[in-house]
């Protein structure tokens, strides 16, 4: 055997691994990247096409849809223009009590930068920190603005109602009921189940619910509210009214959620500290306040952020509930986004949920970043 | 076949459409949508090919987006070859208006459409109390009644049940009421835009359209407290239980106030053509100004009545994107739902949502005393629909492009807004104006005046 045949098989086996190892290199990214691509495809791609249409108007021709590029002119329409009232909201006279409130929501975020750069700030943190201290105070100063008197909410300002107030009592009301269902009463069992049963329901199905318990003068309350006098008057024409309706169904609707998430953390938690806490001679409500509830922040900061983007897509109870009336008082963004794209004005519409995009991605990223990092901390 | 929600107008077409499968093998499956989302629904079906629906009952109003666009089959060569049909039988503002686009067949009417008023002919026999021949005399009428006892149940009843829901059909009942003041010298002038000053609004701010947002907005104390959201569906269950003394409603009321099922007050409704104004709009200064026989040519003892074809009566049509054969067969069916053998008798049955269309169905007075009508409350009601029919000042619903937007949208919000006591009267009027001019500029100007005008230039 020669030289020269030795040396063949060595450098084909050579060859053979330098292949080997470049299919190495490369194999991990071309097994992900089909998942990749389907993603981009089913989550980026519509973002985007959705985006084109919110700069457009839309027109049915013969044989397609024609679209015509307007820029700008969708948002426009929402925050100066034509909408701006219906979106926004009018400004009204703001009275001592709100104005103290916009003060003090400024002056605690003015000070909470304060702290913030004593405590040594980096340049990416003050620029995120400031962006959202004037995000929040216009935010607060909608609100305050048009829910004084002589104003009037726009779908913006009522949709933060139905978050803040509803996830609020939602998660007061989850937390009463996890902390009564964990307690070793008679019909514990049956009581837990029974809770949950309202997120079993279709939201469509606790709007009719809702609406048939809301007639005072021929639902099956009717007979309750001829008792107490009011079956001659209908709270669901006058628009707080109307706007607690929707409230009640949707807190009842979804108070199960944080209850079991929150019966779960309470079951989870260990003994010995409360134990302890007993032998030292501590009450009931020191325990709860210094043991009980720092360890459910952990869980009550990732249920509050899921509830919060949820809740902000509202839409079946005041469609059917209320069917967005009296006049627009009930109106959320996702609404106010159907309501458009029913008319066929598919870029104003995409244009009211981008707008609900952004506020839910602020909204979600400020939460993240600054009060459920902190939560970690005290927890 | 899509329609919306019924029961009303889904129940024939569903109830028959089992005989038809006998006569002809064809299965019809009806499927409903509810009515604010059934002019998008067909659109979007058809704009993005899907092509779910084989044929669509649907409002005539709506061939102003649907036909341009190509979706609808030119029915003209098919009920000229349908003997069975009857066309000509179709009274001739149905067949020329409600079927006919740009001087082509595309639907085949099913049901006739006007607005008029209702009232309890025993309760204003007994007090010697006309049936209102004006929007004042119908709002002093139902204050007159708004807290009596109307049916003996010893419950307090309401003077006029109106339907106002948001997001519903109440906007027509407004315009019912504006027709009054905006429209005096004919069909032809138009009472939703001036034609003469470049498609300007006439429901915007002028002294007419004030006049009738004010009576609009008298009738929510006049009715039950949950006013504000009652529809069509309420309103007609709560004057056919006997609650309301007045009414103002598509021809449904009067085959429904003979249904011995759900009716207590069968041969105890009247019927009027839509009440009128004694002021009309000048249309140069925007200030009403008295009826004469130069500002209101068609007057009836000085009252200017403008009866509206609101909505003008559903109407089957058949995608165009189908194959021949489906074609054929879902006309087949729209004949068949039309023909006098089943519409002389769905048009008698409150059930049903059809109103007559017919000329047969006019003259024919023993089909509804068949049905269960007086000879006299039969004369009272087809002769409120004649009268508005022959009226030389009917008003015509808007068919231009995107008239879901303008009437559906715009008036719809701003009429709830200034219902619910958000917005004031006047600003009522001003956003309705700046909508239209806003989404008439969108269109283009020309195209919708163009659109408009040919819609009004239509023989009856």
């Amino acid at each position: 055997m020669s030289e020269g045949t030795i040396a063949r098989p060595v450098a084909a086996r050579r060859r053979l691994n330098a292949v080997s190892t470049r299919l190495d290199r490369y194999a991990s990214g071309t097994f992900i990247l089909p998942a990749v691509l389907i993603i981009l495809a089913f989550s980026i791609f519509p973002l985007v096409a959705s985006l084109y249409v919110s700069l457009t108007r839309i027109k049915f021709v013969q044989g397609g849809v024609d679209f015509t590029f307007v820029g700008l002119d969708n948002y426009a329409k929402l925050l100066v223009g034509i909408d701006h009232e219906h979106f926004l909201g009018v400004l009204g006279n703001p009275s001592v009590i709100g104005f103290a409130a916009g003060l003090a929501v400024a002056a605690a975020l003015v000070w909470w930068i304060a702290r913030y750069v004593r405590g040594g700030a980096t340049v990416f943190g003050l620029v995120g920190r400031i962006v959202a201290l004037i995000g929040i105070s216009a935010l607060v100063w909608l609100a305050v603005e048009t829910l004084s008197s002589g104003g009037r909410p726009g779908t913006m300002v009522v949709t933060f109602v139905y978050v803040f107030v509803g996830v609020a009592v939602q998660y007061v009301l989850g937390l009463v009921l996890a902390m009564l269902a964990s307690q070793h009463l008679p019909g514990r069992r049956f009581f837990r189940v029974v809770f949950l049963l309202p997120m079993m329901i279709t939201p469509v199905g606790v709007a009719y619910l809702f609406r048939m318990l809301t007639d005072t003068s021929k639902g099956p309350l009717y007979p309750v509210w001829a008792w107490m006098g009011l079956a001659d008057t209908s709270w669901v024409t006058n628009p707080w009214g109307a706007r607690i309706a929707v409230m009640i169904g949707d807190i009842w609707q979804w108070t199960p959620f944080l209850f079991i998430v929150l019966l779960a953390a309470l079951e989870s938690q260990s003994i010995e500290p409360i134990e302890a806490a007993v032998v030292d001679g501590a009450s009931r409500w020191q325990i709860f306040r210094s043991i009980t509830f720092p360890q459910l922040l952990p869980v009550t900061s990732t249920i509050v952020l899921i509830r919060v983007i949820e809740a902000f897509k509202i839409v079946d109870l005041p469609n059917v509930l209320t069917n967005g009336g009296p006049g627009t008082a009930t109106e959320s963004l996702t609404l106010h986004a159907y309501t458009i794209w029913r008319a066929l004005d598919f870029g104003g519409s995409a244009a009211v949920a981008y707008l609900l995009l952004f506020v839910v991605t602020f909204v979600g990223v400020s939460y993240v970043n600054f009060v459920r990092q902190r939560i970690a901390v005290v927890a | 076949m899509v329609t919306f929600t019924g029961p009303q107008i889904a129940e024939p077409l569903q109830r028959r459409a089992p005989d038809f499968n006998k006569l002809t093998g064809a299965k019809v499956e009806v499927i409903t949508v509810p009515f604010s989302d059934l002019y998008q629904k067909i659109l979007t079906d058809f704009a993005t090919k899907t092509n779910s629906y084989d044929a669509i009952v649907f409002a005539p109003q709506w061939m102003g987006d649907y036909v341009p666009a190509g979706y609808l089959e030119d029915l003209s060569d098919r009920v000229k070859a349908d003997t069975a049909l009857q066309w000509n039988d179709i009274a001739p503002f149905f067949r020329d208006f409600s079927a006919t686009y740009q001087g082509k067949v595309y639907s085949v009417p099913l049901d006739g459409d006007f607005q008029m008023a209702y009232y309890r002919s025993d309760i204003l026999a007994k007090d010697n109390v006309k049936p209102p021949e004006t929007w004042e005399d119908f709002l002093a009428i139902a204050k007159q009644y708004q807290g009596k006892d109307l049916n003996g149940d010893g419950k307090a009843d309401y003077g006029a049940c109106i339907a106002l829901k948001r997001s519903a059909q109440s906007y027509w009942f407004f315009i019912s009421v504006a027709s009054a003041y905006l429209q005096s010298k004919g069909t032809s002038q138009g009472a939703f835009f001036d034609i003469d000053n470049n498609m300007q609004p006439l429901f915007g701010p002028n002294e007419g359209m004030l006049k009738a947002l004010d009576t609009y907005k008298s009738m929510v104390a006049l009715g039950p407290p949950d006013h504000l959201n009652l529809d069509v569906g309420d309103t007609r269950g709560l004057f056919t239980s006997g609650r309301c003394a007045l009414s103002a409603d598509w021809g449904d009321i009067g085959t429904l106030a003979i249904d011995p099922a759900t009716s207590k007050v069968q041969d105890k409704v009247g019927a009027v053509i839509l009440p009128g104004s004694k002021q009309v709009l000048d249309r140069k200064t925007g200030k009403l100004v008295a009826c004469d026989a130069t500002t209101c040519p068609n007057a009836i003892n000085g009252v200017n009545h403008s009866p509206f074809a609101a909505f003008g009566g559903w109407s089957g049509a058949v995608n165009k994107a189908k194959d021949a054969k489906t074609k054929d067969a879902a006309f087949a069916f729209l004949s068949y739902m039309s023909q006098p053998a089943q519409a002389n008798e769905d048009v008698t049955l409150g059930k049903t949502g059809f109103n007559p269309y017919r000329s047969s169905q006019f003259n024919n007075l023993d089909l509804w005393k068949k049905a269960g009508m007086s000879e006299k409350a039969a004369n009272d009601y087809l002769g409120a629909i004649k009268a508005s029919l022959q009226s030389p000042n009917m008003v015509l619903d808007l068919r231009i492009p995107q008239n879901a937007f303008y009437e559906g949208t715009a008036l719809d919000t701003a009429l709830a807004q200034f219902l619910a006591g958000e917005i004031t009267r006047d600003a009522a009027a001003k956003q309705i104006s700046d909508q239209w001019n806003k989404k008439t500029d969108e269109i283009g100007r020309d195209a919708a005046l163009n659109a408009y005008k040919a819609t009004l230039g239509v023989t009856r």
